[in-house]
């Protein structure tokens, strides 16, 4: 495994100090790192542990619960995919496939190259412009399928 | 300045309530410009809408004449982002960047209205000034989004001037006890589904001596669907702490927590304001208004758990566990938060408190039926035409809030269903659309009240699909806990999966009967007791549609990929092969037969070979090409 660097454990030093008087932290503490750092791999919990006295076990059983807490990194754009109930029954399940088509993934996975990430999200509230998408935060509303390669190239040509 | 005092506060509810009155009907000698700042809003761009509002109306030098502001929903989503101008409340709708220089050229320089941004009626055609005047907003009653849509939800001097404070106001004038009575008689039950009157779960907590007690705001709306404890959050988060205070002050809680979900930023980034503002003027604190009442208000953020709606689940998740429901007996309201006794109430619960104790018992119980008073939040969603957060009455009807407030069903589609409870609760057809809403009624016809969505489905929308994806998400959202909810949802959905693939026996639905009641009565929460409601429902309802995907392998919607096909009619092809390029794997070729007047013979789709991804369907000039 990747060592962590310095200015890494001195970020996740810093979150755990953030919160040191509070009851109960660890919820906060993982939000914050997840926020910050991306992401919760093992050996930023092994630090989180040392920091708060809670253990590596207890630790992990929290962040494989909830799915906001992730163990590996995110793609550079986290494509998010309504599947609210009024998203889903305008269609949102045929925007998601053919997303997950043309990239290779399935939701919750990266490609490869790192660029993209799909996840299928829990109504975004966005019901009156249903089905939406985000794109790190910019919302697509009513989404067809026949836009979606469309939308990949476009964020594709952006690397180039 | 610091509130000490009850005349102070007095005072500046005073100087408040004049200086909005002054802004909305004009007589500061300005026009006000505000703009729903919702999520669905936002999403459409009322940001940069406000920013261009504020770069032509400098341009123009306007400055000191016009003021403009953001507020909180307005909650006719489909046909924001809005924009209202005071004092003539011109109501502008479906508003771009574009739009800006018009409005205020036209309307704030010239004072006419710009026509084609009003609303129009859809069945008059006429077109409508002013938001009452709209079919949307006439049966509406706000009390839980009281100040939504008008005040700035970053602004206590607003949230002062439109009522806020009156409430813990009154209440520190009574006695914890007579205060629990009065929500008593007001009727008020629990918003967040299971409709628990609220002055009771109040009195277990009261009668609980503890060094230390607490008051939990559960905000974690994870219904999908429903969008009402966000809005009511991020359009006066004023009101649900002002709630959450009367409760610490009724059970002697002097810490409150919210648990809101972490897709809510903004809702919490506006809650964390209004906590900072009230803590700054002394309204949060020690001594609240110079009495012996402390309370302090804290922000906890979820992180993607649906189970943590359930109460002790939320519990545990502010613990910093794992959210998993605890075993009830013990009630949070004898050992709850930290062991201690604890309360915990929805937000639109919270939001309708300071109603209650403001205006009175009286006047919140004179709304709604004999069992549930008041009113009730609903998002409305789905196949109807005007999408949006709509507030009613207990008691009016299904068909009032489909077709009056929601503007019927889109594309001249006929109604199904509308599903309320979300995965938790059921659907109801067309004959139960004259039944009045209220907790006990959907309850008696088999859904329930749940937190507010309302979904509305047509006859596109596959029931068994429906289903499906509702304990999709339960199966997912199953913490795991107990064995019924774990296994059970997850043999239900295979069952499920099998029949819409065109597997299914019809023995596979007696199965699916069994599991539903032993899941139902074998799970350790709420989440599991109600998973099956929306299979037992289309079941009860739609068992045609069961029947039709088992026996016939028809999906009657064509829905359900596996079960439909793609065809092409022979006789309206013209032969110009533009499906077969678009075909993603060759499953398209010629036949041999040349429908008459056409000049190319007609192609054909091999089923084997075809993903039914829809691309030639969309890409058919002629509409040859069928889904059946």
């Amino acid at each position: 495994m990747q060592k962590l660097s310095e200015a890494a454990v001195k970020q996740i030093n810093e979150i755990c100090d953030r919160h040191a008087n509070d009851k109960t932290p660890l919820m906060m503490i993982l939000s914050d790192i997840q926020k910050e750092y991306g992401y919760v791999p093992v050996d930023v919990q092994e630090i989180v542990s040392e920091k708060t006295g809670i253990s590596v076990a207890e630790i992990y059983g929290v962040v494989t619960f909830y799915s906001f807490f992730s163990l590996k990194p995110k793609g550079k754009y986290i494509i998010g995919c309504c599947l609210g109930t009024a998203c889903y029954v305008k269609g949102a399940q045929q925007i998601i496939d053919k997303f997950s088509e043309i990239l290779g993934i399935a939701p919750g996975e990266t490609t490869e190259d790192g660029l993209f990430t799909i996840d299928a999200l829990r109504c975004i509230g966005a019901c009156g412009i249903a089905p939406a998408v985000t794109i790190n935060g910019t919302v697509y509303p009513k989404m067809q399928v026949n836009q979606v390669q469309k939308v990949i190239d476009d964020y594709r040509s952006k690397e180039d | 300045m610091k509130i000490n005092t009850s005349e102070q506060l007095d005072s500046m509810i005073c100087s408040c309530t004049e200086a909005l009155n002054n802004k909305i009907n004009g007589a500061d000698g300005k026009r006000a410009v505000v703009l729903c700042g919702g999520t669905g809003c936002l999403s459409s761009h009322s940001n940069e809408i406000k920013a261009k509002f504020e770069e032509v109306i400098a341009e123009n030098g306007l400055s000191d004449k016009v003021t403009v502001n953001q507020v909180g929903c307005f909650g006719f989503c489909s046909q924001g982002p809005f924009v209202k101008i005071f004092p003539e409340a011109t109501l502008y709708r479906l508003v771009t960047v574009a739009d800006v220089e018009e409005i205020v050229k036209t309307d704030l320089m010239n004072g006419q209205v710009v026509e084609r941004l009003l609303y129009v009626d859809p069945s008059t055609q006429e077109k409508i000034q002013k938001q009452d005047d709209i079919n949307f907003y006439k049966k509406q009653k706000r009390v839980a989004l009281h100040g939504c849509g008008l005040i700035n939800a970053e602004d206590i001097n607003e949230a002062m001037g439109y009522g806020a404070f009156k409430g813990i106001q009154r209440a520190l004038t009574m006695t914890p006890k007579e205060v629990i009575d009065e929500v008593l008689a007001s009727g008020l039950r629990g918003r967040g589904g299971a409709g628990f009157p609220t002055g009771r779960k109040w009195s277990f907590a009261y009668a609980n001596e503890a060094d230390q007690k607490y008051v939990v705001c559960n905000g974690d709306e994870g219904d999908p669907g429903a969008f009402m404890d966000r809005s009511i959050l991020e359009g006066n988060p004023f009101a649900v702490i002002e709630g959450m205070m009367i409760a610490g002050y009724a059970i002697g809680a002097s810490e409150g927590y919210f648990y809101v979900r972490a897709e809510y930023p903004i809702a919490v980034n506006r809650l964390q304001k209004a906590i900072d503002q009230m803590t700054e003027i002394g309204m949060l604190g020690d001594n609240i208004l110079g009495t012996d009442f402390s309370f302090m208000a804290h922000i906890r953020l979820g992180a993607g758990a649906f189970v943590c709606g359930e109460e002790t689940a939320l519990l545990n998740s502010i613990e910093g566990k794992r959210g998993m429901p605890r075993p009830r007996p013990p009630f949070p309201a004898v050992k709850g938060l930290w062991g201690k006794p604890t309360v915990v109430n929805n937000v639109e619960t919270l939001a309708c408190v300071p109603y209650v104790l403001r205006e009175g018992a009286g006047e919140f119980a004179s709304t709604g039926t004999d069992g549930s008073k008041g009113t009730k939040v609903f998002a409305l969603g789905g196949k109807v035409n005007n999408v949006g957060l709509v507030e009613v009455p207990m008691g009016t009807t299904l068909r009032e809030l489909i077709y009056d407030i929601g503007g019927g069903i889109p594309n001249g589609k006929k109604f199904k269903a509308i599903q309320t409870g979300g995965p938790s609760g059921g659907c109801l057809t067309e004959e139960y659309l004259d039944e009045p809403i209220d907790f006990d009624n959907l309850v008696a016809k088999g859904s329930m009240m749940g937190s507010g969505g309302a979904i509305v489905m047509d006859e596109d929308n596959c029931m068994v699909n429906i289903a499906k994806f509702y304990m999709e998400f339960i199966c997912d959202e199953s913490c795991g806990k107990c064995t019924p909810c774990r296994i059970g949802t997850k043999r239900m959905l295979e069952i499920l999966t099998k029949i819409t693939d065109g597997k299914g026996t019809m023995e596979d639905l007696d199965e699916l009967e069994q599991l539903s009641e032993a899941v139902k009565n074998n799970s350790l929460c709420a989440l599991g007791q109600t998973a099956s409601n929306p299979i037992v429902s289309t079941m009860t309802h739609f068992k045609d549609e069961y029947i039709a995907h088992i026996v016939d392998k028809r999906c009657p919607a064509g829905i359900c990929k596996n079960l439909m096909q793609y065809k092409i009619q022979k006789d309206k092809c013209f032969g110009c092969g533009l499906c077969s390029r678009q075909c993603p794997v060759g499953a398209i070729s010629v036949t041999d037969y040349t429908a008459p007047g056409k000049k190319k013979p007609a192609l054909q789709i091999d089923a084997e070979k075809c993903i039914k991804c829809g691309m030639c369907m969309a890409s058919c000039k002629f509409g040859a090409i069928v889904k059946e």
